[in-house]
Parts: C-alpha cells; structure tokens; sequence
C-alpha cells in the first residue's frame, strides 16, 4: 500500500494525475478562476479559517462524535466505529462545504448563490447556509428529485430559497448540474456557484475536498484516541461524487488504512465507467460507445449520478483506494440493520457503505476482529417515505 | 490529398473581401429525417457558412430551443457517425462547420473524429465546452486533418486571452454576444458591440458574433460591428414546430437581406 501517496494541492491545472482539469467554456473561465484565487488565499489566511472554524464549532454543532457501534460490531464480527455526520446542522456533511463556500461568497462580495442537489441535502444546506449570511439562493433539482424528495424541497423554501425544478434531460442530478452551469454563465458576477460535491471544473474538486477534510482530520484523532494511537484497518464511505468520502479519506490516506468508496450499483462510475469529460472536468463516467452519457439509477437520489471526483477516479487508478458498489436490495437490508442494532436511521446514501461492509464480512474481505471507520454521512429522515414505500411493495 | 468540401477562413475572407457581411446559420444535425435538405436549403437561401449541431446528452452552452432539438434527434438515434454519413450527401457550396460538446471528440478520439468530419466536407469545427488551456491538443490533431478549430471568444475574456483566441483561432473567431447560453433574447447587450470591437481590433480573421441573435434587425446591428452573425435558434424553434426547408429558407433570406 502506497501511503506516501498524498490527497495534495493539484496546483493551477486543476489536475489528479489524467483526472479533473477546467473543462468549461470560455465563459466561466474567468469565474473559475475567481474562485480559485480567492480560495487559495482564504484557505491560507487565519482570520478566514477561525471564521470557518467558528461556524462549524458553534452553528454546525463540530466535532461530530465517533461512535462504537457496539451491537452492529457483534452483528458482523468486526469492530465498527461510526463518524457520526449525521448530527450535524441540516443532518448531513453537506453543511461542512457551504459554510466554507458561504464565506468565500461574501469574501468575493458576491450576493446570490445557485446550487445543484439531488437528495436535496446540499440543496437545504446551501439554503441553509445563504439564509445565515443574507444570500439570495437559487437551487437547481430534477423534477424526479422534488417528487421523491418533496420534504427537502419544503425544507428549502421555508429557508427562503427558489426551487426550480429541472425538466431536461433525466431530470435527476446530473440535469440539475447542467441547469446550474447555465444559469451561472449568465449571472456570474453577482453569482457563486456553491457546488455540492467534489466535482465540477477546478479548483471546485481541490475546494470542496478541503472543506470536507474536516470529517477525515477529526475521525483519525478520534480513532487513535479509542484505539491506543492505531488507525482503522478499513475507511468506508459512499461514493456519489464522492464529497464525503474525499473528506474522509483526506485524513486516512497518509495511515495505513484500506479506504473504500461505496457507489450505487446503477451510477457505479468507476466500476463500469469509462475516461470522459463532464462538467468541467474529466473522470470515470458512464457513458455509451459515442460519449453520450448514461442516466444513473438508484434508489438514493444522491448517488444518482453517472460520474464520479476526479481524484476518486485517480486513487482508484493509483490504487490508493477502492471502490465497490451495493444493491438497491442490499442497501435497504443495511438500513434496517443500523435502525435495530444501534438506534440509527441512516440516509439511504450511507446505507451503502454499510451494505459493501455486510457483504465484506461476511464474504471474508474484511476479516473478523479487523477495525473498521465508516463515515455515516447524513440521517434517514428524508429518505423515511421512500423507504416506507419500498417495504410496502414487498421489495424487502 | 484533397478534402471533400469546402475550407472554412479562405471562404469567409472571400466574402468580406467582396463587401459582404457573412452570415452563418445553425441546423442541428439529425432533427428530422431531411434535415440535410435545411443545410441545402439554408446555402441555398445565402448563409455563407452552416453549423451542423452534432447533438450531445448534456448541451450546458445551450438554452431550451437548442437543447429540444438535441434532445429530439437523439430520441431518432442518430449518432456522430450517422450525422456525418448524411452530411457527406448534402449538395453545398459552402463550408460546414460542426458544432459540438467535447466529450463526444474524446470518445472517438482526437484524430478519428477529425478524419470523420473531413471525410464527410466538414472542415470547421466547434467545442463549445473547452477553454485555451484544455483545447490545444484537439486543435493540433483537428489541422492535421484539414480541421479548422474556430475558438470562442467571450465578453469576460481578458485582453490577454482575446489575442491569444484569435491567435489560434482557424477559419473565423466566433465572439459570444452575451454572457449565458444559446436562445433568443429581445434585445441584445451593449456587449456584443464592446466585444466585437475589441476582436476586430486584435485580428485580421473574420469576426462572426453569434448567441442571441433573434431577429434580421439584431443581425444587422451585430454584423455592422463585426464582420457576421449567426442564427442558430431563431431557425431551429421554426423546424421544430414543423417548417420545412422552403420556409426556413425564406427566413434565412430575411436575414440576409438585412445584414448585406
């Protein structure tokens, strides 16, 4: 295992070896630029990060705890410790990533944010995020997603933003990227784009893996504490676009921890995707034999997502970190499995990591006794009429 | 070798040298079954060059009459290579341009998308989606298949940038009118005129302004400034609510017409 291997600055190119890049229309050149400046200074300036830290200490409710999940442990004959991001404000990381985008807004004394979201969780914490600094907020969702999702979209508007639902293409999150971009272009000097994951052109892969660092740094000191100095044996997380995950591996990749993405077998990027160019950068996608892109399908809006984060695409190539996917079925199973042994209803995004870690046991992979940290990146309450659904229809 | 169709820059500078503003228009390869009759149609009717749109799922640059018609011929199946195959039949004295995103070039392949497009009379081509720093390598590979790569020049690109556009720029540099996406608009931003401006002051290529151009008057108004327009989804909203190439004709006839 290459632990020399670092989550690092990927410089002005914006690349992670043959991954990432600025891939935009001259456009939002400047704009990406913009952004990069001003997050390369904020991100080395003590005044802006003891503002960052303040809000993620004092509104976001950080450091999140890491629990021993004591009954799931015995369940799987593996020692599991959960990063519990759940708890947070807003019930997800996806506060992490708006709060630091929040202050870059106002840093380049720009007044609107748009976002994209999917499961709608970056979607409210964008919201969330824009009402707490006195942005207006525009959010762009898949007409799918509003319906599957229709609590998060209430959520957003009470919060004060504009939910404008998506109708082109798959109308999931991909389509609301898209209708993001656009709307950016044409409003870019008044507008951040706040986006929600570690995607998109550069610097945003680089920028919001830093801002998601957060979760990673705390959950390695808190695993060395309960385990007399030692690292995990295994890091898990789920895998959309991969910003939880990116955050978390950030503080594991110099250790000598396996680290595992966990990505929906319908968006399963790296495991049937091929090299391509969407939004603004280049990395696994699916797509078909002429470079049209494929509609990811899952029950998990938010991994519904037919790429991946270019530095996910290249720990996968270098070999640092893997990437596996879990079933629709299987992921509902873990669900409930969490809910009864440990009291926690997790997002059905989550759902997979802790899927890929049932299998995993069971199937060997991960050996009995062996520690592992899995990063429970939102709570289920969203997701509690889908899965009422599914059960309903006997699906489980 | 000899490419079939016709070279992109000597045509444009042709008709400027003749005092003829150039006017291109746009038709989204694949739209209907005859679409190949529009691009004749449009030639016919005095467009100096035509886009053929080569469709892709996630058209970002564009708005929603460009992005219905890329998602309506991709629901006909159509793909890169059949486009092309109709595109090689068209009966057109004057140059095609593709217009497309990048990762459908990157699918293929640099030099094998070239060659398909020379193949089939298509010297120009657009990447609507990549800037300077992405797209040398493509327009290395486009010229050596005979490809010109035209670039996109916006109205936020710095001094530095614009020269370094219209440096390597092939064919005509194609100034984007507004800041945002594709489609009709009103009226048009005091930014064309800035930006088609600042391109004539920095090179000697053809300067087309394009994005927004709704109507013959607007046409003129850029065309005056610069050295051409383009109509894209003033003509592809007509074929999409069924006029036929005879119709869409005689507006491509109004365009130019006004723009002289």
């Amino acid at each position: 295992m290459s632990s020399d291997l670092k989550m690092a600055d990927p410089g002005p190119t914006g690349r992670f070896g043959e991954f990432g890049g600025m891939y935009v229309p001259e456009s939002l050149v400047p704009a990406c630029a913009e952004v990069e400046r001003f997050f390369r200074s904020a991100w080395q300036d003590p005044a802006f990060r003891g503002r960052l830290d303040a809000l993620l200490a004092d509104y976001a409710g950080r450091p999140t705890p890491l629990t021993r999940a004591e009954r799931l442990s015995e369940a799987l004959g593996v020692d599991v410790f959960l990063k519990r991001e759940d708890l947070t404000h807003t019930g997800s990381h996806k506060i992490n990533n708006v709060l630091g985008q929040g202050l870059l807004t106002l840093a380049m004394g720009k007044k609107r944010m748009v976002a994209e979201t999917g499961a709608g969780q970056h979607g409210v914490a964008t919201a969330t995020a824009a009402a707490l600094f006195g942005l207006e907020c525009v959010v762009y969702m898949g007409e799918v997603d509003t319906e599957r999702q229709a609590l998060n979209v209430f959520r957003m508007k009470l919060l004060g933003a504009r939910v404008e639902p998506v109708r082109s293409g798959s109308r999931t999150l991909k389509d609301a990227v898209n209708e993001a971009m656009r709307d950016w272009v044409a409003t870019v000097e008044d507008t951040h784009y706040c986006l929600g994951s570690v995607m998109g052109p550069h610097p945003y892969p680089w920028m919001v893996r830093e801002f998601q660092s957060v979760i990673g740094n705390e959950a390695r000191e808190q695993c060395r504490k309960v385990l007399g100095g030692a690292d995990p044996d295994f890091v898990v997380a789920c895998v959309g676009g991969g910003s939880n995950a990116a955050g978390t591996f950030a503080g594991f990749v110099s250790t000598r921890a396996r680290l595992v993405g966990v990505e929906a077998a319908g968006g399963a990027a790296v495991g049937r995707g091929i090299p391509g160019v969407l939004h603004g950068m280049r990395s696994y996608l699916l797509q078909d034999e002429w470079g049209q892109i494929l509609e990811a399908e899952s029950i998990s809006a938010g991994l519904d997502y037919p790429g991946i984060g270019p530095e996910h695409a290249w720990l996968a190539d270098a070999g640092r970190a893997e990437y596996h996917s879990a079933s629709d079925a299987e992921v509902l199973d873990a669900l409930k499995l969490l809910a009864r042994t440990e009291g926690i209803i997790p997002a059905l995004e989550p759902a997979h990591a802790l899927a890929w870690l049932v299998r995993a046991t069971r199937d060997g992979i991960v050996p009995a006794g062996s520690t592992v940290m899995m990063t429970l990146s939102g709570r289920g309450d969203k997701d509690a009429e889908t899965v009422m659904g599914l059960l309903q229809e006997g699906s489980v | 070798m000899t490419s079939p169709g016709v070279a992109v820059e000597p045509h444009l500078r042709c008709a400027r040298e003749a005092g003829r503003k150039i006017l291109v228009t746009y038709m989204t390869g694949g739209l209907v079954a005859d679409w190949v009759r529009y691009v004749e149609a449009m030639a016919d009717a005095g467009a100096d060059a035509v886009e053929i749109g080569i469709p892709f799922s996630d058209p970002v640059m564009d708005g929603p009459t460009i992005q219905e018609a890329s998602g309506a011929a991709l629901a006909r199946g159509v793909t890169p290579a059949s486009i092309l195959d109709d595109v090689a039949r068209a009966q057109v004295e004057v140059p095609l341009v593709a217009m497309t995103y990048y990762n459908l070039v990157a699918r293929a392949g640099h030099v094998r998308f070239a060659r398909q497009l020379a193949a089939s009379g298509v010297r120009g081509a657009i990447v609507a989606d990549i800037p300077l720093e992405e797209s040398a390598g493509w327009e290395a590979d486009a010229g050596e298949s005979g490809v010109e790569t035209v670039l996109l020049a916006a109205p936020v690109s710095s001094d530095d940038r614009l020269a370094e556009i219209c440096r390597r720029s092939h064919g005509f540099v194609y100034g984007v009118n507004v800041m945002g996406v594709t489609g009709e608009r009103a009226r048009l931003s005091t930014s064309a005129e800035i930006l088609a401006k600042r391109l004539k002051a920095v090179t000697d290529l053809p300067v087309v302004m394009g994005f927004g151009v709704s109507t013959p008057e607007q046409a003129a108004t850029v065309a005056a400034y610069a050295d051409g327009a383009v109509v894209a989804s003033a003509l592809m909203r007509m074929v999409l609510a069924g006029a036929g190439p005879a119709e869409v004709a005689d507006t491509v006839k109004a365009f130019r017409a006004a723009i002289g």
